[in-house]
């Protein structure tokens, strides 16, 4: 096709990816009187909500609780009731960026190649999940290995069982909820394995390893598979406080199937590649309290910017960045008479927004690094307290900061999580 | 007498709890912080129950599956007779979100998905 015939639409602001994050922002974006298009990749709306059949999503979002389809279909729904442009199987080639309020989408589509004018982008293209090969796996190249959420794609939307005998690497909440899935279908999970020493998901998931006599292997990891054409055996090893493996601890598991476990990553390749801001700690963008990028403009939100244990944080996020779109292109700009730099003290491993204006109230997503009882989360900047009894890496602890206190900052805010 | 242990999943704080059992009695609740805690670890020990998830095949929809969940709490020595009957069942599409689509000893089954 030659360049004059692509088609060419303008739109105020484009949302891409179709999930929990997507779907909150096109919904609010179209509420707030813009003209919006949503481009979801996969078949179906709902990103990986519609195989998430468990119930524990919706309760601060929808004050109810849900499983990840009903999550998504309430959204989907909210999109069709309000008259949102969507379209799916539409994948995004390509991102340009020609000045704050000229903007180009490229995507891919069974109508062919499409671009879109927009003043405006919302990123919400979620996470992956990290392989077998990044972790350090060795040994033969055999099927029977999936990611947590491949597994889950083929058990809860194809219906088919990836394996009988399974070993899963990983005890944050994906691995723990697919260890479930497969006890209840039938198949026999012989261990959860996890280099830390303490487990990674919420302690309502954690149970579930004792409802089906699941054993839990804390800092241990799988260094080897064998087997011939399918996986046979896995080979388990204790590690260290320094995550060295211990000499001659090594066992071997008899298992079919190895589900990896071992987290996510924000997707952001299309925003490297006009030179978004990075943050290390999150793998996502460096944002502002709109929720803003460092390319004006070009917002983030859901598992793109930071990976969020809560659907409802996500699609808050969602809105949020759709109320940061409105504001762009009323002004022409995210403005601020000054900018607070948000900074990591203490036992915080990552804070997300990076960047505060004052001039509104904003809620921070932190996570710790470490396990710690009653503690205080503090900013020392502005005499800031906030009593906490627990606080655990698989947690992201939320809580809002009033513009008055942002405003008495000067230059920076620490966040620090300190022995109360 | 045998002593349960487990993490209370009430509410964030997730407290170690433990529940003293002798034929059938509950004898003793330690390590609560309040009184759902121990509430709740109570009916953990006496009589579990969970919600139970799962999806049944159905034709001629836009997916292979459609998910369901039980409309209540189910005994959990029993969720391995509900899987069994749930495995036997075949949906055809058109089926609604929110549609009972079996019934098991009284207990409905519920789509969670359209097809």
């Amino acid at each position: 096709m030659e360049p004059s015939e692509i088609p060419m639409l303008s739109y105020d602001v484009v949302v891409i990816g179709g999930g929990p994050a997507g779907m909150a922002a096109a919904a609010r974006a179209r509420e707030l009187g813009l003209k919006v298009l949503l481009l979801e990749e996969n078949d179906y709306l709902g990103g990986i909500l519609p195989q998430c059949i468990h119930p524990g999503f919706g309760i601060h979002y929808f004050r109810e609780e849900l499983t990840g389809p009903e999550f998504a279909s309430r959204l989907a729904k909210r999109l069709v009731e309000l008259g949102v442009e969507y379209k799916t199987a539409a994948r995004v080639i390509e991102i340009e960026n020609y000045s704050d309020l000229e903007k180009v989408v490229v995507f891919a589509s069974p109508g062919g190649v499409c671009q879109v004018w927009t003043k405006a982008i919302i990123y919400a293209a979620g996470a992956r999940e990290r392989h077998a090969f990044e972790i350090g796996i060795a040994g033969d190249r055999v099927s029977g290995i999936y990611t947590a959420g491949e597994a889950q794609t083929l058990m809860d939307i194809y219906g088919v069982l990836p394996g009988k005998e399974i070993v899963i690497v990983g005890s944050g909440d994906v691995g723990l909820i697919m260890a479930r899935r497969f006890a209840l279908e039938g198949a026999k999970v012989k261990a959860v394995v996890e280099l830390m020493p303490y487990p990674g998901g919420l302690a309502r998931n954690v149970m579930i390893l004792r409802d089906f006599n699941i054993p839990l292997y804390l800092s241990h990891k799988v260094v080897e598979v064998r087997g011939k054409g399918r996986v046979q055996r896995v080979k388990v090893v204790k590690v260290d406080e320094n995550f060295q493996e211990v000499p001659g601890s090594e066992f071997w598991i008899e298992a079919d199937t190895l589900i990896i476990s071992a987290g996510l990553i924000p997707s952001v390749k299309p925003l490297r590649k006009i030179g978004v801001e990075i943050d290390p700690a999150t793998g996502g963008p460096v944002v502002n309290d709109r929720l803003e990028t460092s390319v004006p403009g070009i917002f983030a939100a859901g598992n793109s910017l930071v990976i969020n244990d809560l659907v409802d944080y996500v699609a808050e996020q969602g809105e949020l960045a759709a109320e940061g779109a409105r504001e762009f292109i009323e002004n022409g700009g995210i403005g601020s008479r000054k900018w607070v730099k948000v900074e990591k003290g203490p036992n915080v491993r990552l804070v997300v927004p990076h960047y505060l204006s004052g001039e509104r109230d904003v809620y921070l997503y932190l996570r710790v690094a470490k396990p710690m009882e009653d503690v205080e989360l503090r900013i020392p900047e502005i005499g800031k307290r906030l009593r906490l009894p627990v606080v655990k890496p698989a947690e992201m602890i939320r809580f809002r900061l009033k513009a008055g206190e942002i405003q008495r900052a000067e230059g920076k805010l620490t966040v620090e999580v300190v022995k109360a | 007498m045998t002593t349960y242990r487990f993490t209370c999943i009430v509410c964030p704080l997730g407290c170690a709890i433990e529940v003293d059992l002798k034929e059938g009695k509950v004898l003793g609740v330690r390590g609560h912080t309040c009184p759902r805690g121990k509430e709740w670890a109570i009916q953990e020990v006496m009589n579990p129950k969970r919600v139970v998830m799962s999806v049944l095949p159905v034709e001629g929809g836009a997916l292979p599956t459609v998910s369901v969940k039980t409309a209540e709490p189910v005994p959990k020595e029993r969720i391995p007779e509900l899987m069994k009957f749930l495995a036997g069942i075949k949906l055809k599409a058109p089926v609604k979100i929110g549609d009972v689509v079996a019934e098991w000893e009284g207990i409905k089954i519920v789509a969670t998905r359209g097809a």
